[in-house]
């Protein structure tokens, strides 16, 4: 008797040292994390907290709102954000229109052709930005391609004004934003069970009814998620708007570079700077909310 | 024309049926690639106003480009901070993602979220506050502060990468391990990371391409003798065109092309 209760107690002693030592091992591994948590803390948090400090600041180095109240009253930045979105929900939506399509169509492909021409999303993804842009000058610009192109074809006699302008920007920020709704929208397409159309097709839905009442509404997530994700990049975007709008575009990011490199404006340009972080991430928890309801939807689809 | 009435997916609709839909792919997908292919011919025309196709072939903007000192300093900086960022992100990246894989507390889902901060804070946020803190650091237009930001920026990456790498490996392998005596530094050495290593390498390429094309952080903190080729780039698109930039541009598609194809390679032999 006593030997047994002994052993049980040497048992549970030691259990309790393999737990501690496995808390212990497991502390220890996540220290691995240390660097990357120090790295993205140190260049980037600790500035970016300092940043939201300083939008309080005011001119007189007090504490105050007057940097937000000035971009409530301001005519000018009432003007900036209503381009910002203006851009950005155009831009979400043509990405929408051309992106579904060929999407629809990859994820219909077999696996190895869709491999070949997801080449053609991954290119332009893994292309320089600045590359992109400059190329859209280059072809949209007065005597560019595009230009003498439809001359050449007749449709037109003079060159359009195609850059510079609220449409250049348009067609390089759609053609630069198209690779974040394939992206998830894929993804999310290739999850769909094919069997539930098949089902349809077997109940006698028609090929255009069987995507819009079957596919289509299984599909929306992917779809709203990667339409966040090309909104919430558009609100932030610099580089295209730079050198397509020549400067008759003047976006969110584009005023806050101004702020500090020509006025040394820190206030103006913190509060500006917390403003589109909040509306980005708003738009960010919707996204992951909506994916995470897909993921839901299609694994409880495989199982059912 | 059999192709045509034959059926196309499950619910029996034909090619013909759904012809359009191709066309519309096919355009889209040109839309995506040419814009960008499309000035590698350009880039070897002679005259100011780039020509599609050249009348006379000829590589005078590459003379442009490898005899200005100015682009050759640029180009140095940017491919020196590309590789030490390569070097700093991948190992802290893929460390990172290895501890919040095994560790595994209830807690590391926040954590990961901390480690994506810098894919989600609009890029213009980071780089003014990257520029502010290098201000008060006397760390302007340094190569380490460059290395350093950059990093920053691509550690997310690394760490999204090898995650998933992690995610498709049997984690009981180094139970075995270490059962049979190894350390756990050594388990990881010689069975998981030679076993996640397509994951590490697309990681680092990653890290090198996200430096390399880096503009808007540059902008800010890089100048002078250590201007990246980006922000020269940029400033002279803001100018002018000036065809150099077509052949430079060549040149960073050929290496984006080489990267993704290396990319895709390493993605095969995972499968």
């Amino acid at each position: 008797m006593v030997a047994i209760s002994q052993d049980t107690m040497g048992v549970v002693l030691n259990a309790h040292g393999l737990a501690s030592d496995e808390r212990r091992e497991r502390w220890m591994v996540f220290g691995l994390c240390g660097p990357a948590l120090f790295l993205i803390g140190i260049v980037m948090v600790v500035p970016v907290a300092w940043l939201f400090g300083l939008s309080f600041v005011g001119a007189d180095d007090t504490l105050s709102w007057e940097n937000y109240e000035r971009l409530w009253q301001s005519k000018s930045y009432a003007r900036i954000f209503k381009t910002t979105f203006e851009v950005a929900f155009v831009t979400t939506g043509i990405c929408m229109l051309i992106g579904y399509p060929l999407t629809y169509m990859m994820a219909q492909l077999p696996r190895r052709a869709a491999n070949i021409a997801m080449i053609t999303v991954l290119l332009p993804f893994w292309t320089s930005l600045l590359v992109r842009t400059y190329a859209w000058l280059v072809l949209l610009q007065r005597k560019g391609l595009v230009n003498g192109w439809l001359i050449d074809a007749g449709i037109i006699d003079t060159p359009l004004r195609l850059v510079h302008n609220f449409t250049g920007n348009l067609i390089g920020m759609s053609q630069i934003m198209l690779p974040f709704l394939v992206l998830p929208l894929y993804a999310s397409m290739r999850a769909i069970d094919p069997d539930y159309v098949k089902a349809a097709a077997n109940l006698g839905a028609g090929p255009i009814a069987a995507f819009w009442r079957v596919f289509f509404p299984l599909s929306l997530p992917g779809l709203f998620a990667g339409m966040l994700l090309v909104f919430v990049l558009s609100l932030g975007f610099f580089v295209t708007p730079v050198v397509l709008g020549g400067g008759r575009i003047i976006m969110v990011a584009m005023r806050i570079e101004k702020s500090i490199s020509l006025y040394s404006n820190w206030g103006a340009a913190s509060a500006l700077a917390v403003v589109l972080l909040v509306l980005t991430l708003a738009c960010l928890v919707v996204a992951a909310k909506l994916l995470k309801l897909d993921k839901l939807q299609s694994s409880g689809g495989s199982e059912g | 024309m059999s192709w045509f009435s034959a059926p196309a997916s499950e619910t029996q609709i034909t090619h013909g049926a759904r012809l359009w839909l191709y066309i519309v792919s096919g355009l889209v997908m040109m839309f995506l690639v040419l814009p960008s292919l499309i000035v590698i011919p350009m880039s070897f025309s002679e005259s100011k106003y780039l020509e599609f196709p050249p009348e006379v072939w000829s590589t005078y903007w590459y003379g442009a480009y490898f005899d200005s000192k100015a682009w050759m300093n640029a180009t140095q900086t940017s491919f020196t901070v590309a590789v030490l960022t390569l070097f700093l992100a991948t190992p802290v990246g893929t460390l990172a993602a290895y501890g919040l894989h095994v560790s595994r507390f209830r807690f590391s889902i926040y954590i990961y979220v901390v480690l994506s901060l810098p894919l989600m804070v609009p890029i213009i946020m980071i780089a003014i506050g990257v520029f502010f803190l290098y201000a008060k650091l006397g760390m302007i237009n340094s190569i380490h502060g460059l290395v350093l930001a950059h990093s920053m920026l691509a550690v997310p990456l690394v760490v999204v990468v090898v995650a998933a790498g992690l995610k498709s490996y049997d984690m009981n392998q180094e139970m075995v391990a270490r059962s049979l005596g190894a350390s756990r530094a050594r388990a990881f050495l010689t069975i998981t990371l030679p076993q996640i290593r397509f994951s590490v390498i697309t990681g680092a390429l990653l890290a090198f391409l996200t430096s390399l094309d880096e503009v808007i952080v540059a902008l800010f903190v890089s100048g002078g003798e250590h201007a990246t080729i980006t922000r020269r780039m940029f400033n002279a698109l803001r100018d002018q065109i000036d065809p150099t930039i077509a052949s430079i541009s060549t040149l960073l598609i050929v290496i984006s092309m080489l990267l993704l194809i290396a990319a895709q390679v390493f993605g095969k032999e995972r499968d």
